[in-house]
Parts: structure tokens; C-alpha cells; sequence
């Protein structure tokens, strides 16, 4: 099959461009969910291996088999597979089910740490060689850091930062490989590096080998189809290929890297076209479509990293961030939903629910009806997956090809990567402003220039001018980490594989993070409208807050502490974007903590909301716990007020439901909850996960985890099976608000 | 006359003749979907003229307590809300028993139909000022009455007053008003269950034009915690919860007979 005879022709037949291939070809699909077919006996005797592997690996402590011998690479291993026979879509990252392997080049003392957690050693040699011949990004990082940025990573004002793991984020388009093969895709990166020519600038040569290690890991990537029986250097030939071959492009990538998040961009309404031609040729039927989706979704499930411990700290029940993008709208008004995004969301009933990929919804108010009953729907039975306002992210960057990066952050495919930054603690950043620069919890002197407050009841605008010191400073610290991150990871551990599949030079974005803002609002809310004591200890550091009145909490629809949360995320942004960024990246924010917020709220004192030390913070965005009373919507509505140009690299909120409180029948609740996606939606926010849940459910799955092998619950821009969740996590999630009203 | 008639009537007259326009709420949930059709900002007000024995906000019923709150920033907080509404969602007021609060209620329904907000009123539907006239036949969208019991001494023993005889004049009041409305009714076993209420139920309304709906409520008992914590006494505790069978039974006598029932 020759695609340009077969497909409408355009701009992607001159050069790169799967967008336009999209835009020409995409058959939008308005009906019902009827059409989906269960399935294959295949694809169920497979899921069935996979089922009784996670078994084991559960059992064997989160670790099944991992490989010592062999330092990960696109041509590292042999082919592997689950049940060879029974796959339609074909390759594993090593040559066996769910067995890790190592990625050293991120930080070698981490893959050391993970194996000696499972009384394992990397081999001899691959210890030497990382002991004493090769340099690490962990160990550039150091070498590089300051001992303010070390104070200020150990004290817990920065956490969580790639310096010793993989940044990850970066998504390549994977779909390049299917559209073009691998030979058409290595002509016009050699093409790129001729006209990369002097004078020789630092940009300059590191573009150069940049371009040129890009294309190496193109030659590997067709010899890794190689040991799988595929030609890769040619495009794909009918709808089949087109699944493989974009599942090899992206197992590419994750042979190659052990990023924090590896994001699968935006695949489904892509291989949509392919499929429907075979269909409509008559070379396959539904229930064959369905079941290279069914396949090629199994296999991203059983993606893998090697993590230690610590890691599952700040990113718990060992997440891949395999995120897939599904719905919006072209640019030209028509929708972008196809029979395979519904086949996408059918992988939750032929598979049951899961975690991973992790599927997020490109949510628009004209996305036709029976998708948006159909994503209700999933949701209300799976709590699997998210949702993103389309609506806003293609209107505000004019684009409509785009992916989600990790949780909620917006990446247009191909043309844009993003530097990740983890998150600053900002509710730590306010107690420095109530402690004269100094962290609350060691007296270390963090930032000079504030001074001590003397008064008995914290004054607003003192309070408030401070903060203001502690953010700028922060802000200057982080910045200074981030650009030494990400010189370092571009030096030792470059994304080659996802970057070959990228423009040559595409826009980059620095994602910043803050944590902790709803603990913050309410603080200045509570200094604000009623009166807060700080006690203090014999060194002036402040142990405790005595609060007299009451005074509006973040959550409930109500401007006074509301307008405080907006207005410090505007600020603090600002205050971000004054400052040189690394490759002249634009700063970009977002407000999301994965589930450090666990972690985050153990580092910092008591607060003056009136939160103990060492208590969690909310996840996200999310009002603090309990504190939203006046119902969902009114507590939607007050994450709904962070405007988007604040924080462009989004903004987390978590909602969790009880079923009965959607409504009384199936069908009012998948009605109530469509609307509530359009109204949050219609308000400009940014970003939800649904959890349409009992607490009972999950009380259970506490106590008999072996009967709840598959419970998936959104935690904060991504889900995790609860069972992989630590006891301590899984509290938290007890702790949030359940919506529960009737 | 029951001991808590006069103390309402003072309630009444006092929210009356307050000058401000402010309601005296119990609580605010902005995501009703029991309340009314689609998605709801129920305003929970304080004060209820009833003391039914099964009440499931018994905390609403003190005619003390309950936060003033200025109408416009309920007004503001239904705005906010108008992206959830959808074609049929809206404002309704419970309580408690709203009506007491007639005079507030007047302009803050005018405010919210000056929005295009729909309105709805979950009453008991006893209160006959002339401000709840108005708003039953003129200001609400939708009036969700609360049939309580099919006769005078029934419903003596449920509320603990009589009052069958005013509900059904304010319901006739909405149907020559044309105007829609739903009937609630509570299945309590042994007392509201009999096929000769079920039948009071059918020859007294299944003829109403503007009858919309006919919502069955299983009787349940869920809102005891609230009573005990009140240091008060729940006096249905020994009711048992209907059977599925009894519910099922009720549904299917009344189904025939109203254009839309459905069971909570």
C-alpha cells in the first residue's frame, strides 16, 4: 500500500507532518458505544498471563525479575513475549514479562539503591564501567549544584526534582514512525544537519550532536524492529502495522529511558484511519480492531521502570504516566473523536479498569453526545480516567495536535517539548515569611532581607510584603536548579529515541510546580479575616498558630480567600518568568503534586490555617480536606478561578464522588456528570480527575487487597491501583472529601 | 394546637417585617441532584413550622440558629453556577420549611429569574400568607410539595400537626395557577403504605394537569444520627425500612395513573 495513493494527499506527503495527515483523513465519529465488541479468546488468554504476573510481582515486593547483566537499550535485548502465539502486537521492553531493567545513565547510585532494596547487585563490569569510566546527569547535577540549591532541596522547599532520576515528559511523536518509517524520518534529520552550519556557538555544536545521535538512535530503532521480525524502515502497510509500528517507536523510547512520565501523545484517532480503511476495504472486522487496541493497551500496561523505595514517596504505586489523549476539537470545529477512542475507553471493560495508559479526555463542550455519555459512563464504573479542557488549551495556543505530558500539562506533538521541574513548596515559602528567612523546623537561615515580626497577631500586609521577599528568592533558587537539571540531562542522558521523533528544533517550556496552595490561601485567609497568634519557640521559630474566629476557606465559591489563591499564583508565576531560562525555554507553571503531597505536608510545620505539623497537604490544586462545604460545585468552582495564564502547565484537581450523590438512576448520573464537566469546564478551568467511588470500597480493598487486584483510583493527574498504594497513602486518600451530599 | 404553633408565627412575623433582605440559612449544597431536576443549588433554610417524627434534617427544624445570609450572594453563587445548570437545572430552597421566609424568598426569586435561573420550592406547602401564594402561584418554576399523609389524623401523627386540608388548597392553588409541580411522598410502612392511601393518592391528584411527577421516597433513617445528636428522640425507630417487595407494590399501583412516577 502506497499511503500517498491511498490517503488524501497534503502537506505531510512534502515533510514531517502528522498533524496535517490527521486533519485530511480523520473520520469523526458521532454514535453510541454499541458498536464495541468484547475480547478475542486471544487477547483474554493473554491478559490472564499478564493478571498472574502482577500477581507475583505484587507478591515479590513490587519487583518480579529484573536484569543485571545488561544496561537498557533499543537493541539490548531479545525479542520477548507474553504468549507468542496469541499476540497480534508484538515487543516488550526486556525479553520477559514485566522483568526491569537498568537505565544508569539518569543517576547509577539509584539503580544501585533499587536493586541492593531487593538484595541485588548490578554486574561487575556495568559497576565498574559507572563506578569509574562513565559520568551520570545525577552526578553532573552535583557537581554543578550550589550549597543554597543543596539547603533548599534538603530542608523540603524543593522536592522531588529530576537531578537523580530521568525529567522525562517529553513525548515523541510516535505516530511518525507508522506514517513514514524510519528511512524517510533518518533522510530528514540528515537533511537538518546539513543546514546546521557555523559559526560554532555552543547552541550550534550541541544541535549538531544532538541531530546526529538522534539519527544513530533511528538506525537502532530499525534494528530493534529487526529482532522482532519488523521492518520498521518502511511506513506501515495497513492498520495492524500501523498499531506495531507505533508501539515499537514508543517502546523505543522506554528501552531508552526511565522518565519520571512517558507519555504516548495523542496515538488513537491516528491508527483511527488506518483502521477504518481496512474496515472499510473489508480486510478486518470490529472485533479485529478492537483487539489490536485490546493488545497494544496491554502491553503499555505492562511497561516498567526499576525505582527505589524513596521514589514511591513522591510518585506512589509505581506509575508509568503512559498518558493518552483522546477527543478535542480541529481547529476547523470538527471533532476529533473516532470509533478508536471509543475502542480506547473499551480497553476498560475488555481488560477492566487500570491505571495505566493513563487516559485523559480532551474534554470540549461540542464533543458529541454519545462520547461524552460514554466517558461518563467509564467513569462512573472505572474511576479511570481524566479530564482536560480542550476547549481552553486549543483556543489558547491555537493548536489541535497535542498531547498531555505526565498529568496536565499541555505539548503539542512534534513541535514542543518541556523541561520538568517538579515543585517548590510554597506553604513553606509563607513560613518564611512569618520566620524572618528562617525554616521553620531546623532555624536554618534560609533567605535574608525579612524581618522578624514582633507582633502578637500576624498583620495581613506585613505578612503579606514578606511573602513577597520569600517567593522571589525561592523563585531565583529553583530557577538556578532547574537550568543546571536540565544542561546536565541534556549532556548525559539526551533523549535520543523520543527526540528523533521530534522537530529539530522544536519550542521548549520549563514546567515549574508549586505545592501547597490551598494550605497557603487558607493561611492568609485566616490572617486576613479572623486572628492568627503564631506561638513561638524559645528561637522565635513559630511551633503552633492560635486562631480566634472563623474566616472563608478556599473550596466553597467564595471570592475573599479565593481571589488570595489566584493572586499568589499570578505572583508567584511571575516572579518565575523574570528569570534566564537554560536553551531560552519559556517559564511555565503548574499547580500539581503527584502524591508528594504526602510527603511535602510532613516537611513543613504547623501553618497558620490552622494545620497541624507534618499533616498532608491537598493534592493539587484541591481545597484542603474537608474544608469545602457548601457541596462539588462550589468547590470546583474555586480551583476554577486559577487562571490558566498563570499557570499554563496546568492545574490538578481531584474530585471524588460517592455514586448516589451523581444522582438517583444510571442515567441521571451520567447525565449530572456530563454537565458537571461542562460547567467546570465552561468556567475555564483546566483539568479533572473523576473518582466516582464508595469509601467502604476502599476500606475493603485495605484490608483484603487480594480480592481489589485491578481498583484503580485518580489520585493527582494520574491513577494508581489503591492496592500499591502505601498504608500512608492510602489514608490520605481516606481523608479527602468524598462528595457526598444527597 | 401544638406547642410550637405560636413560636413559628412569631418566626414568620419576624422574618416579615426584617428590612433586609436576608434568608436564614442551615447549610448550602451546590450540588444537588436529588432536589428538583439536573443540577441544583439547594439553599437549606433554618426553621421548620413541622416536626415530622422521621424528619431527615432534624437539625433544620429549630426555628433558632441558622446563618443570615444577604440574598445577593446567594444570587452570585447561583450566577456561578449557571455553566452547570444545563437546560433544567437551577435554584431550589428547602429547608426546614421555606415558606417562613416568604418575604426574602419574593426578591430573591425575582433577582435569579432576572438571571434566567430556574427556581424551586420544596415545601410542605402548609404556609399561606400571601407571600407564599405568590410565590406558589406566580414566582416558582417548580413547586415540589410534600405530601405527607392521605388524611388529617394521619398527618397529625406524622407532623404533629394538621394541616392535609391547607397543603391541598395551595395545591390547587398551583394547578389553577398552570403552572408545574411535583407530589414527594413518603412510604412509611404501616402508615402512609396502605392501598387505601395509595388510592386517596390516585382519586386526589391523578385528574391534576400540572402535575408533573409523582417521586415515591422509600422511608429510610438515615438522618437518626442527627436526632440523637441533638439530644432529641426519634420515635420511628422501631419502623422497618420498606421491602423492595413494598416498594415495588407502591410504584406499580401508582405508575398507571400519573404521567411520570419514579422511586428515589
Amino acid at each position: 500500500m502506497d499511503l500517498e495513493n491511498t490517503f488524501k494527499t497534503g502537506r505531510w506527503c512534502k515533510v514531517i507532518e502528522v498533524k496535517d495527515f490527521v486533519t485530511l483523513n480523520i473520520t469523526p465519529y458521532t454514535g453510541d458505544h454499541k458498536f464495541l465488541e468484547g475480547p478475542t479468546a486471544r487477547t483474554s488468554k493473554l491478559w490472564d498471563i499478564c493478571k498472574e504476573a502482577l500477581k507475583e510481582e505484587r507478591q515479590n515486593n513490587g519487583l518480579r525479575d529484573v536484569d543485571v547483566n545488561v544496561v537498557s537499550g533499543l537493541t539490548a535485548f531479545e525479542a520477548g513475549y507474553i504468549d507468542k502465539e496469541s499476540e497480534v502486537i508484538v515487543g516488550l521492553q526486556t525479553d520477559k514479562l514485566l522483568k526491569r531493567a537498568m537505565k544508569p545513565y539518569g543517576g547509577y547510585n539509584v539503580v544501585k539503591k533499587a536493586l541492593s532494596e531487593h538484595g541485588l547487585k548490578p554486574n561487575p563490569i556495568i559497576h565498574e564501567s559507572f563506578s569509574k569510566y562513565t559520568k551520570t546527569h545525577n552526578d553532573g547535577v552535583f557537581d554543578a549544584y550550589t550549597d543554597e540549591i543543596r539547603k533548599f532541596r534538603s530542608l523540603g522547599f524543593l522536592t522531588g526534582l529530576p537531578d537523580n532520576y530521568a525529567r522525562g515528559r517529553i513525548i515523541g511523536d510516535y505516530r511518525r514512525v507508522a506514517l513514514y518509517g524510519i528511512n524517510r524520518l533518518i533522510e530528514a534529520k540528515k537533511e537538518d544537519l546539513q543546514k546546521i552550519t557555523g559559526p560554532m556557538s555552543d547552541a550550534t555544536i550541541r544541535l549538531r550532536e544532538e541531530v546526529s545521535e538522534q539519527i544513530r538512535a533511528l538506525s537502532d530503532m530499525i534494528e530493534m524492529g529487526n529482532i522482532y521480525g519488523l521492518d520498521l524502515s518502511r511506513p506501515a502497510q495497513n492498520a495492524q502495522e500501523a498499531v506495531q509500528w507505533t508501539y515499537m517507536a514508543y517502546l523505543a523510547a522506554v528501552k531508552e529511558q526511565d522518565g519520571a512520565a512517558m507519555s504516548l501523545g495523542s496515538v488513537s484517532s491516528f491508527l483511527d484511519i488506518f483502521i477504518e480503511k481496512d474496515i472499510q476495504d473489508g480486510k478486518i472486522t470490529e472485533t479485529d480492531a478492537q483487539e489490536y487496541i485490546d493488545q497494544f493497551v496491554m502491553k503499555l500496561r505492562m511497561v516498567r521502570h526499576l525505582r527505589m523505595e524513596a521514589y514511591d514517596q513522591i510518585f506512589a504505586g509505581d506509575p508509568t504516566w503512559v498518558t493518552e489523549s483522546i477527543g478535542g476539537l480541529l481547529i476547523d470545529g470538527r471533532s476529533k473523536v473516532t470509533k478508536t477512542s471509543f475502542r480506547f475507553l473499551n480497553t476498560l471493560y475488555n481488560l477492566g479498569p487500570s491505571p495505566e495508559p493513563n487516559i485523559t479526555i480532551l474534554w470540549s463542550k461540542n464533543l458529541p453526545k454519545g462520547f461524552k455519555d460514554y466517558c461518563a459512563k467509564v467513569s462512573i464504573e472505572t474511576s479511570s480516567i481524566q479530564y482536560e479542557n480542550d476547549d481552553l488549551m486549543r483556543t489558547s495556543s491555537n493548536c489541535d495536535d497535542y498531547g498531555i505530558a505526565c498529568c496536565v500539562s499541555m505539548q503539542e506533538l512534534g513541535k514542543h517539548i518541556q523541561f520538568f521541574g517538579a515543585r517548590t513548596n510554597l506553604a513553606k515559602t509563607l513560613l518564611l515569611a512569618i520566620n524572618s528567612g528562617r525554616c521553620e523546623n531546623t532555624g536554618t537561615q534560609m533567605v535574608d532581607g525579612i524581618p522578624f515580626i514582633e507582633e502578637e497577631y500576624l498583620d495581613y500586609d506585613k505578612v503579606i510584603a514578606n511573602f513577597k521577599i520569600a517567593m522571589k528568592e525561592v523563585a531565583r533558587v529553583y530557577n538556578e536548579a532547574m537550568n543546571i537539571i536540565h544542561f546536565m540531562h541534556d549532556k548525559y542522558y539526551y533523549e535520543k529515541a523520543q527526540m528523533a521523533l521530534i522537530d529539530t528544533n522544536p519550542k521548549i517550556n520549563i514546567a515549574y510546580g508549586i505545592a501547597g496552595l490551598s494550605i497557603v490561601a487558607d493561611s492568609l485567609s485566616a490572617i486576613k479575616h479572623a486572628k492568627v497568634k503564631p506561638i513561638r519557640d524559645e528561637n522565635g521559630l513559630t511551633v503552633d498558630f492560635e486562631i480566634e474566629g472563623d474566616f472563608p476557606k478556599y473550596g466553597n465559591d467564595d471570592d475573599r480567600v479565593d481571589h488570595i489563591a489566584r493572586d499568589v499564583v499570578e505572583h508567584f508565576n511571575l516572579e518565575l518568568e523574570k528569570l534566564p531560562v537554560y536553551k531560552n525555554a519559556m517559564p511555565t507553571m503548574s499547580v500539581l503534586t503527584i502524591t508528594s503531597n504526602v510527603v511535602y505536608g510532613k516537611k513543613t510545620g504547623a501553618t497558620p490555617d490552622g494545620r497541624a505539623k507534618g499533616v498532608a497537604f491537598a493534592p493539587g490544586a484541591n481545597p484542603m480536606h474537608g474544608r469545602d462545604t457548601h457541596g462539588v460545585i462550589a468547590s470546583l468552582n474555586s480551583v476554577a478561578k486559577i487562571d490558566y495564564k498563570d499557570s499554563k502547565d496546568g492545574i490538578s484537581n481531584t474530585l471524588s464522588v460517592v455514586p448516589k450523590s451523581l444522582g438517583a438512576t444510571p442515567e441521571m448520573r451520567i447525565e449530572n456528570l456530563v454537565r458537571t464537566l461542562d460547567g467546570y469546564f465552561g468556567c475555564n478551568a483546566q483539568h479533572l480527575n473523576v473518582n466516582v467511588l464508595d469509601r467502604d470500597t476502599l476500606l475493603h480493598a485495605m484490608e483484603h487487597p487480594e480480592d481489589h487486584p485491578q481498583l484503580t483510583i485518580r489520585v493527582s493527574g494520574y491513577a494508581v491501583n489503591f492496592v500499591r498504594l502505601t498504608r500512608e497513602q492510602q489514608q490520605e486518600v481516606l481523608t479527602r472529601s468524598f462528595h457526598e451530599t444527597m | 394546637m401544638p406547642a410550637g404553633l405560636n413560636c413559628w408565627h412569631a418566626f414568620v412575623l419576624n422574618s416579615m417585617s426584617s428590612t433586609e433582605n436576608k434568608l436564614i440559612v442551615h447549610s448550602i449544597e451546590s450540588f444537588g441532584t436529588h432536589d428538583g431536576p439536573g443540577i441544583r443549588l439547594v439553599v437549606f433554610l433554618q426553621g421548620c413550622n413541622l416536626q415530622c417524627k422521621y424528619c431527615q434534617n432534624a437539625d433544620t427544624i429549630a426555628l433558632k440558629g441558622g446563618t443570615p445570609t444577604e440574598m445577593e450572594s446567594l444570587v452570585k453563587r447561583a450566577v456561578n453556577m449557571k455553566t452547570y445548570f444545563g437546560d433544567d437545572g437551577g435554584v431550589t430552597v428547602s429547608g426546614g420549611e421555606p415558606m417562613l421566609q416568604s418575604k426574602v424568598l419574593i426578591p430573591f426569586f425575582e433577582a435569579l429569574k432576572k438571571e434566567g435561573i430556574h427556581t424551586n420550592i420544596d415545601t410542605n406547602g402548609l404556609i399561606r400568607i400571601p407571600e407564599a401564594k405568590q410565590l406558589i402561584s406566580e414566582l416558582s418554576d417548580l413547586v415540589m410539595f410534600d405530601v405527607k399523609a392521605t388524611t388529617e389524623e394521619g398527618f397529625k401523627t406524622i407532623t404533629g400537626a394538621k394541616g392535609l386540608g391547607r397543603l391541598l388548597e395551595n395545591i390547587q392553588l398551583r394547578e389553577q395557577s398552570k403552572k408545574p409541580y411535583w407530589l414527594r411522598y413518603v412510604l412509611v410502612p404501616d402508615y402512609t403504605d396502605s392501598e387505601e392511601s395509595l388510592r386517596w393518592l390516585i382519586e386526589t391528584f391523578s385528574g391534576n394537569k400540572y402535575l408533573e411527577k409523582l417521586e415515591i421516597l422509600p422511608y429510610h433513617k438515615l438522618g437518626i444520627y442527627k436526632w440523637e445528636s441533638l439530644g432529641m428522640d426519634y420515635q420511628f425507630k422501631e419502623i422497618k425500612e420498606n421491602t423492595p417487595e413494598q416498594i415495588e407494590r407502591a410504584f406499580e399501583m401508582l405508575k398507571p395513573h400519573f404521567k411520570d412516577v419514579i422511586v428515589k
